[in-house]
C-alpha cells in the first residue's frame, strides 16, 4: 500500500507537484496520466526519493519514507524506466542480479531467482543468461528492465513511462505481460503514462494530473462515467467514451444463451472487439466461444446499450 | 535520329574476343598497390640502397641494390622485391599481402646484413654501412602493404598482439644471430653497449614513470572534476595552457624554480631534485600527461548514458558504487585511450630530456647531431619509434579489450 500525503515539490516558486494525496491499495495499479509538464514524473520520483518532496509525506506499508536511508529505501522498490537503463557492460543475468546483489543476496539464491525470472519472462535462461543487452531486441531489452526490477521482490513498484520506446504490437504484449506478473506476484504498482489508452488498459484506478494538481483519482469506468474536469474529459477524447466505455469490460461477462451465425469470438475478447467484429461483419449478434467450445452468443443490441454512459 | 547514333558511337559495342577490357583489368589492381608499386621502384631504383663510408664521418658513397650485393645475392633479392610489388599491385586477400609485407620486410633486412657484411673490409672497425634512403622507402612501403591488410582484417586483440610479439621475435633473432653486426647501427650500439642500456632505462623511467604518476593523480583528479563543474573548468583550462608551452621552453622554465627547490628545501637535493637532469624532465613530462588523462577520464564519465545512470541510483546504488560499477567501467576505454595517448607521445617527448640532462634515447640523436653521425642519431630514434609503435599497439588492443557490452567469445 501507499499513502501520499499533501505532496509538495518546488522548484524556484512554481509547484511541480502541488498537495497531491492519494493511496494505491495493496496489489492494484494505480496508473498517473498527465501531458508533460503536469508533474507526474516527479511525483513517482518522489515516492523513491529520488526526489526529495518540499512537504507531506509518503508511507509505503504504514511507514513513513523519511524514517529510511534513501538508498535502502530505493533497493526495497522496484524501479523501471523508459529506455530501460540496463548497464551496457553486464550481461543480462548480472543486470537482473543488481539488486539482489546489493542486498548480499548467497550467490546460489540470486542465480536460482535469475533463472526464475527469465523463464517467467519467456526467455531461456540458458540461452539468455550469458547474453550482453545489445544483443537482445528492443522488448527483450524491456523485459530484462521490468525482471530487473522484480528481482529482490519488492512489494511496490514503480515504473516512468516503461513501455514508451516499443512499438505498438510489442507494447500490448508487453502490457500484457505486466499485468499477467502483476496478478502472480501481488506486487502494487504505480505506473506514469502519457497515453489514455495504456492507462486505461493497465489501471485498476486512474489518477489525472495537470500543472501539478491532482484532477481526478478513480477507477477508469467512472474516469469516463463522470470526468471531474473539462481537461478529463478533453484527455479521454469525446469521441472515444462508448468504445473506452465497451474496452474495459470482457465479453465473458455479457453472453446470453442462444446462436449466432459466421465467426465466433474468445469469451477474453473485450466488448470493443466484440462491437468491432458485428459492425465489421455487419451482423447484429456474434457467436463465444471458450476453448474453443460454443458457449453463447453476444449481440449487438447489448453491446450498444453497454456503451452508453451508465445512469 | 542524330543523338541516337552519337550514343551508339559514343559506347561501342563490347568486344567479344581478344580485345583488351581496360576498365576491368584496372578494377584488378589495388589502388593503394599502384601507389606502393611507385614508392618500390624509387626505392630499389633511383635511390642508394646503402652508404659506405671509409670512417663513420667521412662523407658516404651511395651504392644502389646491384653494387651492394654480389651475384647471385642481387639479381635474388630484386627478384624478391619485384615479386612483393606485384603481390601489393594486385587484389588478393589481405592475409597473403600481410605476410607478404612482413616477409619482405624481414628480407630487407636480411639484405641490408647482408650487404653490410659483404662491403665491410677485412678487420676493419672504422668502417660504416649505413642503411640510405632506398632501404628505409622500401622498408616504409612494404610496411605500407602490413599495415593497410591489418586495417582491412579487422583482427581482434590478442590476435594483433600475438603478431606484434611476432614482429618482435623475428627483430630480436635478427639482432641475436649476429646478422648485423656490420650494419653502422651496431657499429655504434658495440662501442656504446653500456650507455645504450642505462640511457634505455632511462628512457623507460622517464615515458612510464611520468605516465604512472599522471594517471595516479590524473585520474582521481578526473572523477573530482566529473563531479564539481567549477573545479574542471579551473582544471581542465590550466592543464591547457601547460600543453601550449613548447616543451623545450618548459623544460627551461623549470630550471629557475626546481634549483631553487633544490638550494632552500632541506632534503631536496638528495631526493635527486635539481635545476637540470631528470627531475625537471620528469616534471615535465608529468605535466604533458595529465591534460589527456583527465579530460579523457571526465569525457569518459560524462559519456555513461542517462537512463543507466538514473536505472542505478533508482535501484539503490550509493553514489560510490554508482562511479565503480557503473561509470568507471563504462569509462574504462576513453580513460586507456587517453593513457595510450600519453605514452606514445610521452616515448617521443622523452627524447628531448636529453637537452637538460635528462638521459633516455635522446642522448645518442643529440650526441649524433653534434658529431654529424647520423647512424649514432639513428641508434637513438630507431628505439624510440619502435617503442612507440609497440606502446600503441598493445594499449589499442587494451582499449579493445575493455570496451563493455563487446560480444564474448562463444
Amino acid at each position: 500500500m501507499i499513502e501520499i500525503d499533501a505532496l509538495t515539490r518546488v522548484y524556484g516558486t512554481t509547484a511541480v507537484v502541488d498537495n497531491v494525496s492519494l493511496t494505491v491499495p495493496r496489489g492494484e495499479i494505480c496508473v498517473v496520466v498527465g501531458t508533460s509538464g503536469s508533474g507526474k514524473t516527479t511525483l513517482l520520483r518522489m515516492i523513491n526519493r529520488l526526489v526529495e518532496p518540499s512537504s507531506g509525506s509518503v508511507r509505503i506499508g504504514g511507514e513513513d519514507t523519511r524514517g529510511f536511508v534513501a538508498y535502502q529505501l530505493r533497493r526495497r522498490i522496484g524501479y523501471v524506466i523508459q529506455g530501460n537503463g540496463l548497464f551496457p557492460h553486464h550481461t543480462v543475468g548480472q543486470n537482473i542480479a543488481t539488486v539482489p546483489s546489493l542486498l548480499n543476496w548467497d550467490k546460489a539464491r540470486i542465480r536460482a531467482r535469475v533463472d526464475e525470472l527469465l523463464t517467467l519472462f519467456q526467455l531461456d535462461p540458458e540461452d539468455y543468461r550469458d547474453r550482453m543487452p545489445r544483443q537482445l531486441s528492443g522488448g527483450q531489452q524491456q523485459r530484462i528492465g521490468v525482471a530487473r526490477a522484480l528481482a529482490a521482490e519488492p512489494e511496490i513498484l514503480l515504473m516512468d513511462e516503461p513501455f514508451g520506446a516499443l512499438d505498438p504490437v510489442i507494447r500490448s504484449k508487453a502490457q500484457a505481460d505486466l499485468l499477467a506478473i502483476q496478478r502472480r506476484f501481488g506486487t502494487t504498482i504505480m505506473l506514469v503514462t502519457h497515453d489514455m489508452t495504456e492507462a486505461m488498459a493497465l489501471g485498476t484506478r486512474i489518477a489525472v494530473m495537470d500543472a501539478g494538481k491532482l484532477l481526478q483519482y478513480a477507477p477508469p469506468a467512472e474516469i469516463i462515467s463522470r470526468p471531474a474536469t473539462v481537461f478529463v474529459d478533453a484527455l479521454i477524447g469525446s469521441g472515444d467514451r462508448p468504445f473506452r466505455m465497451l474496452a474495459l469490460q470482457k465479453v465473458r461477462d455479457h453472453v446470453e444463451p442462444g446462436a449466432a451465425a459466421g465467426l465466433p469470438i474468445d469469451e477474453e475478447a473485450s466488448l470493443r472487439e466484440a462491437y468491432a467484429e458485428c459492425l465489421w461483419s455487419g451482423r447484429d449478434a456474434v457467436p463465444v466461444v471458450r476453448d474453443g467450445a460454443l458457449v453463447g452468443r453476444i449481440t449487438l443490441a447489448r453491446l450498444t446499450a453497454l456503451a452508453a454512459r451508465p445512469q | 535520329m542524330a543523338a541516337r547514333s552519337q550514343d551508339a558511337m559514343a559506347s561501342p559495342p563490347r568486344r567479344t574476343g581478344g580485345g583488351v577490357d581496360f576498365s576491368a583489368l584496372l578494377s584488378r589492381f589495388d589502388r593503394l598497390g599502384v601507389i606502393v608499386a611507385l614508392i618500390v621502384a624509387a626505392g630499389s631504383l633511383a635511390l642508394p640502397f646503402v652508404t659506405f663510408k671509409a670512417n663513420r664521418i667521412a662523407p658516404g658513397q651511395p651504392l644502389g641494390i646491384s653494387e651492394a650485393l654480389a651475384f647471385p645475392e642481387g639479381p635474388v633479392f630484386q627478384a624478391v622485391i619485384l615479386a612483393g610489388a606485384l603481390v601489393a599491385l594486385i587484389r588478393l586477400p589481405s592475409s597473403l599481402r600481410l605476410a607478404a609485407g612482413l616477409l619482405l620486410i624481414a628480407a630487407l633486412g636480411l639484405m641490408l646484413g647482408v650487404a653490410a657484411t659483404g662491403l665491410m673490409p677485412e678487420g676493419s672497425r672504422v668502417a660504416r654501412v649505413s642503411p640510405a634512403a632506398g632501404f628505409w622507402l622500401l622498408v616504409f612501403a612494404f610496411a605500407l602493404v602490413a599495415a593497410d591488410a591489418l586495417a582491412r582484417m579487422q583482427l581482434g586483440p590478442m590476435t594483433r598482439l600475438g603478431l606484434l610479439a611476432l614482429v618482435a621475435l623475428g627483430l630480436g633473432l635478427m639482432l641475436w644471430s649476429g646478422l648485423w653486426d656490420d650494419v653502422s647501427i651496431l657499429r655504434e650500439y658495440a662501442n656504446r653497449g653500456a650507455a645504450f642500456r642505462s640511457e634505455a632505462q632511462t628512457h623507460f623511467a622517464l615515458a612510464f614513470g611520468s605516465l604512472g604518476a599522471a594517471t595516479l593523480i590524473g585520474v582521481p583528479l578526473g572523477i573530482l572534476s566529473y563531479r564539481n563543474r567549477a573545479l574542471r573548468t579551473g582544471v581542465l583550462n590550466s592543464l591547457n595552457v601547460v600543453q601550449t608551452i613548447p616543451s623545450i621552453a618548459l623544460f627551461g622554465l623549470l630550471i629557475a624554480p626546481l634549483s631553487w627547490v633544490a638550494a632552500n628545501i632541506p632534503g631536496a637535493s638528495a631526493l635527486g631534485v635539481s635545476g637540470i637532469g631528470f627531475a625537471p624532465a620528469m616534471l615535465a613530462l608529468f605535466g604533458y600527461s595529465l591534460l589527456p588523462i583527465v579530460a579523457n577520464t571526465v569525457a569518459g564519465l560524462e559519456a555513461t548514458p542517462e537512463p543507466v545512470r538514473q536505472a542505478a541510483r533508482g535501484m539503490g546504488m550509493t553514489r560510490r558504487q554508482i562511479l565503480t560499477k557503473v561509470e568507471l567501467p563504462l569509462a574504462l576505454p576513453v580513460i586507456i585511450a587517453g593513457i595510450r595517448i600519453v605514452l606514445v607521445q610521452n616515448i617521443g617527448l622523452a627524447t628531448i630530456a636529453a637537452l637538460i640532462g635528462g638521459g633516455g634515447f635522446g642522448v645518442f640523436v643529440f650526441q649524433g647531431i653534434g658529431q654529424t653521425a647520423m647512424d649514432l642519431v639513428l641508434l637513438g630514434a630507431v628505439p624510440t619509434v619502435a617503442l612507440a609503435m609497440a606502446a600503441a599497439i598493445v594499449l589499442d588492443a587494451v582499449v579493445d579489450l575493455a570496451s563493455p557490452g563487446q560480444a564474448r567469445p562463444r
